[in-house]
């Protein structure tokens, strides 16, 4: 570039070079930036080169998606048997829910999936009719997959598989976050009683492993419910899982309710707000903003720990998984049912943390944007 | 209110536009507030001084609760500070505050911050509460940034918005606790200047403060603090020309040497 003089204070913002911005740049800074970076990078792409074309030969080149039986796959080809898989997808999916019903599960999932927009999509028109939809919704989840109201009722004992792991996931996750506020301004407040209450149950559910919990739901309440009681299998779980996530949140919730600074809240008090209101516009959008990245964890931890429902005889995907894998017909395919229900998965749990990326990009106030 | 000692002369202390009479406040063991008896007049402007730790702050802060006194009246526009709710919400109603570090609402645009509480606490229809707030960022002379948010700001602004959200209740009594004490020097004049034009409007200030040019222009009352005690009042005048106390003398000596 031919030196070009500008007079003092006129000095203008020149484009920086492009050993600075492009793409060679970015490679050279990123990639081979240092001796140990080479000796990364190069490492790496070897494995890489080592690892995804036989996997890819198991999972899609080398796989049989049609076949009457384990060995009927094996004959066609070497890699997965995916036959299996699409056998039982339905089972996979629906647990034991009757099939001419499956419509309801069907319905509901939908349902499900427009009552997120609502909550995650904050620049929707008539956001408000959409938000008291969502707040319907599982009243309306509820009548579609138990029945009841003109529909054939449906016992909870036949729900499993995916169907199951949302209905907890999803219940778990939309209760979990309003009592874990709760509770983490109940851990703060100024009233010695409800402090202690909410101590005392935050440290009594964490300190518990979920797996108790779910036995006390499945045997235990039968002792101390009065006799007679019909009460939920399900309903039990649902309930213990919601508390037990509740506990976790409610302390992910404290720490962002702990770096608000003193002066928010006197400032709110001074523009003559009662405590809810500066509550709920002041204190938490920002104690909720800070703690996105704990909130989703707890989440994504709820979520997976839906899989030990099996252990009191809920059959979640694993446990469809597992009685599959018992039949004559398919013995010894474990990779591919671990691998389907981990993908599985992976997508849920991928979606909700990046999820939560963007909603920390997007509430960003930092600066300019 | 069945024990109300003001009984005898309530119109006496409803004439003034804050009361404060045989006042102590205590943190703990410590005693922050001693005996403190002040009056100030509708429209009176006040500058409270003292060294660091002299409860200055803590005097203008007992004015709308943000700190519970543990003995004697607060009487705030003929209302009496107690723990009844009632009282301390029409208190603040009247009162309004800014602050050292602004504590502006950093998840709101500066419009929304000022919205906010005539919208939440008045009930007000967001279009007027809007109207009111622009007037207000007006007079701050910082319209144009009604939409960016507080991060966005430099600290003059900030604190100029901050003085435009409390305006925005129209309180009859403002309280600024050392408005210019966490900014950069070039940018303590606009704010000086937004108060110095509000001081001129009627409206009763008190302002914990250390900045002497705005004492002199401004105050009719420059009322010193140490050790939780009032020391020495007097017209701006007297008490920077002839300071009575000592320890007001060594404390102008110490400020005033540097500017």
């Amino acid at each position: 570039m031919k030196p070009i003089s500008y007079k003092i204070g006129e000095h203008p913002d020149l484009p920086p070079p492009a050993s600075v911005t492009g793409p060679l740049a970015w490679v050279r800074n990123n990639l081979f930036s240092s001796p140990t970076n080479v000796v990364m990078t190069l490492v790496s792409v070897w494995l890489l080169f080592e690892l995804i074309p036989p996997m890819l030969n198991w999972m899609l080149f080398d796989a049989a998606f049609s076949g009457e039986n384990r060995d009927a796959c094996r004959a066609q080809a070497g890699g997965a048997c995916w036959a299996f898989i699409a056998e039982r997808f339905r089972l996979f999916t629906y647990g034991f829910y009757p099939a001419e019903e499956r419509w309801r599960v069907n319905l509901a999932f939908v349902l499900l999936l427009l009552a997120l927009v609502p909550v995650l999509y904050d620049r929707l028109p008539l956001r408000k009719y959409g938000l008291y939809y969502s707040m319907v919704f599982p009243l309306i989840a509820g009548w579609l997959l138990l029945g009841g109201w003109g529909l054939a009722p449906v016992d909870t004992d036949q729900f499993g598989g995916f169907m199951l792991t949302l209905v907890i996931g999803v219940t778990g996750i939309a209760f979990s976050l309003p009592i874990g506020i709760l509770l983490a301004m109940g851990r703060q407040s100024s009233l010695p009683v409800i402090r202690l209450v909410c101590v005392g149950f935050i440290e009594f559910i964490r300190g518990v492993p979920l797996i108790t919990l779910l036995f006390v739901a499945s045997t235990m309440l039968n002792y101390f419910l009065p006799k007679g009681t019909v009460f939920d299998l399900l309903l039990r779980v649902l309930i213990m899982v919601t508390l037990f996530a509740s506990a976790y949140m409610a302390e992910v919730i404290r720490g962002g309710l702990q770096a608000i600074p003193k002066g928010q809240v006197e400032a709110a008090e001074a523009i003559g707000m009662k405590y809810w209101q500066s509550m709920r516009l002041v204190v938490l959008p920002q104690a909720l903003k800070i703690s996105i990245p704990g909130i989703v964890n707890t989440f994504i931890g709820l979520y997976k720990d839906t899989t030990l429902v099996i252990i009191i005889g809920l059959l979640d995907p694993l446990g469809i998984g597992r009685s599959s894998l018992a039949d004559t017909k398919w013995t010894g395919l474990h990779n591919e049912v671990y691998l389907f229900v981990a993908i599985f998965f992976f997508i849920s749990c991928f979606s909700m943390s990046r999820y939560s990326l963007y909603l920390e990009k997007k509430l960003q106030t930092e600066h300019d944007h | 209110m069945s024990e109300n000692p003001n009984d005898s002369q309530p119109r006496e202390d409803s004439e003034y536009a804050v009361v404060m009479r045989n006042v102590h406040k205590w943190f703990g063991p410590f005693h922050v507030l001693k005996n403190l008896n002040l009056n100030v007049t509708r429209g009176e402007k006040i500058v409270i001084c003292g060294p660091s730790g002299s409860g200055k702050s803590t005097l203008i802060r007992c004015i709308n609760r943000l700190e519970e006194h543990q003995e004697g009246d607060i009487i705030v526009d003929g209302t009496e500070l107690t723990n009844d709710l009632k009282h301390i919400d029409k208190v603040r109603s009247e009162v309004g505050m800014v602050f050292q570090h602004f504590n502006l609402f950093p998840h709101l645009t500066v419009l929304e911050n000022c919205t906010l509480a005539p919208i939440w606490v008045k009930k007000m229809p967001k279009a007027e509460a809007e109207e009111i707030a622009m007037k207000y960022l007006e007079r701050v002379k910082i319209p144009e940034q009604a939409h960016k948010y507080p991060g966005q700001l430099s600290g003059g602004q900030q604190q100029r918005v901050a003085i435009a959200r409390s305006l925005c209740k129209r309180p009859r009594i403002m309280l600024f606790d050392e408005p210019t004490s966490a900014l950069d020097p070039e940018m303590i004049k606009e704010v000086l200047d937004v108060m110095v034009e509000l001081a001129g409007e009627g409206i009763t200030m008190l302002c914990v403060t250390h900045e002497m040019g705005f004492a002199k222009t401004v105050a009719d009352r420059v009322i010193f603090m140490d050790g939780g005690e009032i020391i020495e009042q007097n017209s701006p005048q007297e008490f920077f020309d002839n300071p009575q106390h000592d320890r007001t003398k060594l404390f102008l000596s110490q400020i005033l040497d540097h500017t």
